[in-house]
């Protein structure tokens, strides 16, 4: 019988393993386990988490394979990696070390600032960052099998996040409210591919899993990501950078699966300790936006 | 007929989308209390060690294996770890069915696939002869059945990827992910 793998349906199907539950970024085997223990559905191994890499400066690359694999051995949850937005020399080492998605990331410095990597080219499914719905189906066009809005990494502020979700979630329900003749101009306008577009409005969500990320701190900022529409949550520097990381990550995880019950949210927020210290994202100016990344 | 699908995580709107299609009522479940008036249960696909641990703090444990001692429940992939008896590893576990399961066995992401599936019974029972086509993802296998559990269908090298014991499915792909609506046919056979 026939054997077919790296199919669109593989790639699109792992995210929606992932749905409801939340991704934690990780810098080493024992955060790993601790998110793995915390119930995470997946970890993203990287060398810096995003506030590390705003303070630190300089150029953000793909993490040590060493890293990577210590993380792929430490844990029975799928792991994630990133690579700069355009490197795809990065993506084929990631790939050969067997992560399970790929994150093309404008948290690290982008390698290319006209092009994103074609995703179809690989086996091994990627998600992509975007702030509204003609990044998202640009991405998806290039092969990107999961799309989370970017909000704005490391800042621990969940403005961003929200905008982004806002915005995307919004663009579909307008275009529910379109006839079929008014799509190929919201194509236009928004710069996504046309076919998409129509496969949107028709199922009436994005044609992937579509998690929020960049900014989420608290298991209240998870349940508001939720509330809003997406499908599950991407936590970077908000765990590992908080006061009780583990305690916190639980908290978490329960806030995505309870997201709309506000006397378990109101239980599993209580004596979290310190979370992380913020930075105010709506007033950061333009140019230290990561979220600007991405074309 | 009302059917819930455990809704701590994984894909169990894609399980809620299939009922649908098939005009049976579904819910989602996530405390015990949602189990009132259910009669059978789906446990998704999603990360099998996310959903156990959910389920303790929830203390939905025993609630599950009550319910199942009267009702059919149905686990797809990491549903199917959750029932079985055994993993060979420290993960919380319902102990319905007596299957031993080995996660990931397939390899990771990369190896994932879909391929067709000959099952006797899904033809026998769906009154059909078209071989099933099932997706794999990050897939568990069945490692052995024991006691009255038996074999429902195994890949071309003899890996056991469906079972059934009673009113107990186990199925390491995912039919929630097709257009084939003849697993979830079967399931409902199963539901009294």
């Amino acid at each position: 019988m026939e054997v077919k793998t790296g199919t669109w349906t593989e790639k699109k199907g792992l995210a929606q393993m992932l749905k409801g539950g939340v991704i934690m970024d990780v810098v080493n085997a024992e955060q790993a386990k601790i998110a793995e223990d915390a119930g995470a559905c997946a970890v993203m191994a990287l060398e810096r988490v995003p506030a590390d890499i705003r303070a630190d400066g300089g150029v953000a690359r793909m993490s040590d394979p060493d890293m990577i694999l210590k993380i792929i051995d430490a844990v029975s949850i799928p792991v994630m990696a990133k690579c700069r937005i355009g490197h795809f020399v990065e993506a084929q080492i990631l790939e050969s070390l067997g992560v399970d998605y790929i994150d093309e990331s404008e948290v690290l410095t982008p390698a290319d600032e006209e092009h994103h990597i074609l995703k179809h080219n690989f086996k091994v499914p990627f998600v992509c960052g975007c702030r509204n719905i003609g990044e998202a189906l640009r991405r998806i066009g290039e092969g990107a099998a999961m799309i989370r809005t970017k909000g704005e990494a490391g800042t621990g502020d969940v403005v961003e996040a929200v905008r982004h979700a806002r915005s995307v979630i919004g663009s579909i329900r307008q275009l529910q409210t379109m006839n079929d003749e008014e799509l190929m101009t919201f194509a236009k306008n928004n710069g996504a591919p046309y076919e998409l577009v129509k496969e949107t409005k028709e199922l009436g969500r994005m044609p992937v899993v579509n998690f929020a990320a960049g900014g989420v701190a608290t298991p209240a900022d998870a349940a508001l990501m939720m509330q809003l529409g997406v499908d599950g949550v991407f936590v970077g520097s908000g765990i590992f950078k908080s006061g009780d990381p583990a305690k916190r990550a639980v908290a978490i995880v329960k806030s995505v699966t309870h997201y709309k019950d506000a006397a378990i949210l109101a239980e599993v927020s209580t004596n979290l300790g310190e979370a992380m210290v913020g930075r105010n994202a709506a007033q950061m100016p333009e140019e230290e936006k990561l979220a600007t990344r991405g074309w | 007929m009302k059917i819930g699908v455990l809704a701590l995580q994984g894909d169990f709107s894609e399980h809620i989308a299939m009922l649908k299609r098939l005009n049976v009522e579904a819910s989602e479940v996530r405390l015990p209390k949602h189990l009132d008036g259910l009669d059978g249960l789906i446990i998704p696909g999603g990360e099998s060690t996310t959903i156990g641990k959910l389920a303790v703090a929830y203390n939905l444990m025993e609630p599950l294996r009550t319910f199942g001692q009267r009702h059919a429940i149905w686990g797809t992939c990491a549903g199917a770890i959750f029932l079985s008896k055994d993993i060979s590893r420290d993960q919380p576990l319902l102990k319905l069915m007596d299957i031993k399961v080995q996660r990931n066995a397939f390899g990771r992401q990369i190896d994932s696939f879909e391929t067709d599936l000959d099952i006797p019974e899904l033809k026998q029972a769906t009154g059909t002869t078209e071989n099933y086509h099932a997706v794999f993802i990050r897939a568990p296998i069945i490692e052995s059945v024991s006691g009255d559990a038996k074999i429902l269908a195994s890949v071309p090298d003899g890996r056991i990827v469906a079972a059934q014991q009673g009113q107990f499915l186990a199925t390491s792909f995912h039919p929630e992910l097709t257009d084939d609506t003849r697993f979830h046919e079967y399931f409902l056979s199963l539901v009294d």
